[in-house]
């Protein structure tokens, strides 16, 4: 008998859908899975499961009765426990005393990370203890609170692999009870070694529950991937022997203008790489391999721990974003109001960064600004219409004046962290031709996507980074989202052996 | 990342003496300042009467304020209608308890309580029901209490019995044991001791601290801001009624003095303005070494523009010396 039964559940926000319509079955005394690739709509699901967000549609039954999960506190109540990816622990408070805000005895809980073989200073302030410990707390509270159901958000990510053997054990234990453990990873071998069943999402739709002990990693991989990008793979596969020769004829790359060397920051461990003037080299990872803390440092946000960044041939070690610009180098975020002025017209959001050029105290030349920034916006087909206040432009308007900001005060290289994230099919197409020609006029682009389709159209060559370290270089066209998938999970030594 | 490396950077225990230091050193840190104004404080000819009496005097309504202010902002709020509230219950309490007994005066107070409580959750009530921001709210709810305050006594006057007021200014058991100071004690155990540790006062401090992670752990994350307020209210209550006591009339504009000295007397005991860190006891110390540097300076005959400089730079002082020692221990 199944004890979670979720139909057709759904969630929208405004205009955009983070959860289509989708389905989840999970039996009692199972360990499931569920799987999907960023943006599929696993943590909305979850969410939604756990009351900490709204459906809009659907029906979720527990043991055949109908629930309506209202508040964390009342899923806690009727059984469904989640440990997220961040924990959800108060930083200011004490070990203890988190424990006791959520109405649990603190014993109770000591003991449950005692059979996990750890042992916590229940005094210490939890945003003293470390990321990966206070995950094992978070775990052991949802423990204590004996649920039926235990939702695992990713819990594994990051986390240390003696540590995650024991998440591993606790799941075990939990299906020997005859209760069920909701497991979401990106880590495609623990799938195969720890769930009974798996629910693959795709664009906010279930596309398929599979058994991953019998069809293993490939089955899961095509339900990820769709019936399309399953035929493209193939046509892929044809034109993988030509493709090196494509890339090596592509008559504009340059010199190189940025050469990283052992790069360490964060969750970076060492990455080595370089970029020359007319290429877009692509950067594919999914989330937390360290590809944010690799953009941070490029664009002077963040310090390196260690290793070099050499600007045509210069050493490069930022302590500012303005060293960054300085040198050329010039980030497009995804959030595009964390570069916007957005109460601000199109134009003086072009502008500011040129204010770093001018003489710092010299009047502005309002002719020569103007010029420029028609320029930009002509260039970007920038739809003008809203353009007195940035934040009424549409998404992929915003984006665009967070790219013709830098066309018209002059960059080198353009740091691309997400760029087309949240905006429609015709405006990436723009983007795409706009990066290409940016490239061919001998700009050096570094692309990173949470989108896989991405990559072949829009890069040269592209790096897979998994556990802050690179793992796989394709060509561009070489890039389909089958090995993309495989060298992003961390697959690649075992595919190539 | 190795799994040895994450065991490792566990803390080990540490002694816990010097936990204790680091997580009250703050608060500790307050005191031995009030300590040393009090030392310097004896060594000026020129003050009057049993000095910890009037001082207690002084500071009563402050550290009350400093509370009300306290328990706002470690919630995540402020609040900038604490000054009106104060001349609110001032002006109530003194115009209608000049003909009462002690007893009725005493029972009108503790309406007078509830009243104040119930004032700060309707505060908190709309903070969360409009969504607007608790310093926009709490801004227009300053005028609006002081408007009631000022139509209920246009100028000051009013008053209350004697046996009332010497709750404020007199002294219990020895004349070194002023009865505002037992007062205050008293109002700090049965008002915030209990809840402190217990969940309604870790709900306070988790929805100023993380208030995503509080929701997640069940937290009731509305219901604990209304109460922040509420509480905020009750101490606003208690200090109305001391300035009633102590000054022994009502005035209309006595409070606008409390709103900002509160938040600073707040900042100064250890309070963090993001929210969730802090206490009242560093708070209450605080209030007193605000009014005793004020009281310094009059009495050294500092001119009294260039005593509130004084006092700005003291506070920015103090705040930056706690910050830096602050990074300091992140560093480490």
């Amino acid at each position: 008998m199944s004890l979670l039964e979720a139909r057709e559940v759904g969630k929208r926000y405004g205009p955009v859908v983070a959860l289509e319509s989708a389905n989840l079955s999970v039996d009692a005394g199972e360990v499931h899975a569920l799987l999907g690739a960023n943006g599929a709509g696993k943590s909305t699901f979850v969410k939604i499961l756990t009351g900490v967000i709204q459906r809009d549609g659907g029906s979720v039954e527990l043991r055949g009765k109908p629930v309506r999960v209202s508040s964390p506190s009342q899923a806690a109540r009727i059984g469904l426990a989640p440990v997220f990816q961040d924990p959800a622990l108060v930083p200011d408070l004490t070990v203890a005393q988190n424990i006791r805000l959520t109405g649990l005895a603190v014993e109770e809980v000591r003991q449950r990370l005692r059979t996990m073989d750890i042992e916590i200073d229940f005094s210490e302030q939890a945003g003293d203890v470390p990321l990966p410990l206070l995950r094992m707390i978070d775990l052991a509270r949802a423990m204590a609170r004996d649920p039926q159901l235990l939702l695992l958000d990713e819990i594994t990510a990051a986390l240390p692999s003696d540590l995650a053997e024991r998440v591993f054990t606790v799941m075990e234990d939990w299906r020997r009870r005859g209760r069920s453990v909701l497991f979401i990873t990106h880590r495609l071998a623990e799938v195969i070694a720890m769930c009974d069943r798996a629910t693959v999402l795709r664009d906010g739709r279930d596309v398929g529950t599979v058994i991953p002990r019998e069809g293993g990693e490939r089955q899961i991989v095509e339900h990820m991937l769709g019936p399309e990008a399953a035929t493209a793979e193939a046509h892929a596969a044809e034109v993988d022997e030509t493709a090196p020769v494509a890339v090596d004829a592509a008559p504009n790359v340059g010199a190189i203008t940025v050469e990283v060397s052992d790069l360490r920051v964060g969750s970076l461990a060492g990455v080595s790489f370089s970029l020359r003037a007319g290429e877009i080299l692509g950067i594919a990872a999914l989330e937390g391999q360290g590809q944010d803390d690799l953009f941070a440092v490029l664009a002077g946000e963040r310090r390196a721990e260690g290793g070099e960044i050499n600007v045509a041939g210069k050493a490069l070690r930022p302590r500012h974003p303005y060293d960054a610009i300085r040198s050329g180098l010039v980030l497009v975020p995804a959030d595009r109001l964390l570069a916007l002025l957005p109460q601000r017209s199109v134009r003086e959001n072009i502008a500011a960064p040129r204010y770093n050029r001018i003489g710092r105290w010299g009047p502005i030349n309002p002719r020569e600004e103007s010029r420029r920034v028609s320029t930009a916006i002509e260039a970007l087909q920038i739809d003008t219409r809203a353009q007195g206040q940035v934040r009424r432009l549409s998404g992929g308007n915003q984006q665009k004046v967070t790219i013709a900001r830098w066309l018209a005060s002059g960059f080198q290289t353009l740091l691309c962290f997400d760029p087309t994230r949240g905006i429609d099919v015709g405006t990436k197409r723009q983007i795409y031709t706009l990066l290409r020609r940016l490239a061919d006029d001998g700009a050096a682009i570094l692309f990173f996507s949470s989108e896989l389709s991405e990559f072949p159209l829009v890069c040269d060559r592209v790096l897979t980074l998994f556990g802050g370290r690179i793992t796989d270089e394709l060509a561009g066209e070489g890039a389909d989202e089958a090995s993309l998938l495989r060298a992003m999970h961390g697959l690649v030594e075992e595919v190539t052996a | 990342m190795t799994s040895s490396a994450a065991l490792e950077a566990r803390p080990r225990g540490g002694p816990s003496a010097g936990r204790l230091a680091r997580r009250h050193g703050w608060t500790v840190g307050v005191y031995v300042l009030l300590l040393l104004l009090l030392l310097y404080w004896q060594t000026i000819p020129a003050h009057w009467g049993s000095f910890d009496v009037q001082l207690a005097i002084d500071a009563l309504p402050l550290a009350f304020a400093a509370m009300a202010q306290s328990v706002v902002i470690i919630s995540g709020g402020i609040d900038l209608s604490v000054g009106s509230l104060i001349s609110l219950v001032n002006v109530v309490s003194a115009k209608y308890m000049i003909d009462m007994g002690f007893r009725n005066a005493l029972l009108f107070g503790a309406l007078l309580l509830l009243g104040s409580a119930a004032a700060g959750a309707f505060t908190g009530s709309l903070i969360v029901l409009t969504r607007v921001p608790d310093i926009v709210v709490t801004l227009a709810m300053l005028f609006v209490w002081a408007g009631l305050a000022l139509e209920i006594l246009q100028i000051p006057g009013g008053g209350a019995p004697a046996q009332y007021l010497q709750l404020g200014t007199g002294h219990w058991w020895s004349q070194w044991i002023p009865s505002g100071l037992v007062i205050l004690l008293l109002a700090y155990a049965i008002f915030w001791l209990p809840l402190r540790w217990a969940r309604p006062g870790l709900a306070l401090y988790s929805i100023g601290s993380n208030r995503n992670a509080a929701y997640l752990s069940g937290v009731g994350v509305a219901r604990t801001r209304i109460f922040a307020y509420a509480l905020g209210g009750l101490f606003c209550g208690l200090a109305g009624l001391s300035l009633s006591a102590t000054s022994g009339i009502g005035d209309p504009s006595a409070g606008q003095y409390y709103t900002l000295n509160s938040v600073a007397a707040a900042v100064l005991g250890g309070v963090l303005l993001i929210g969730g860190v802090g206490g009242l006891i560093g708070p209450i110390a605080a209030a007193f070494v605000v009014t005793l540097v004020k009281t310094i300076l009059i009495l050294k005959g500092v001119d009294q523009n260039w005593a509130q400089v004084i006092q700005g730079t003291l506070i920015i002082v103090v705040v930056m010396i706690g910050g830096l020692a602050i990074r300091q221990r992140r560093r480490t």
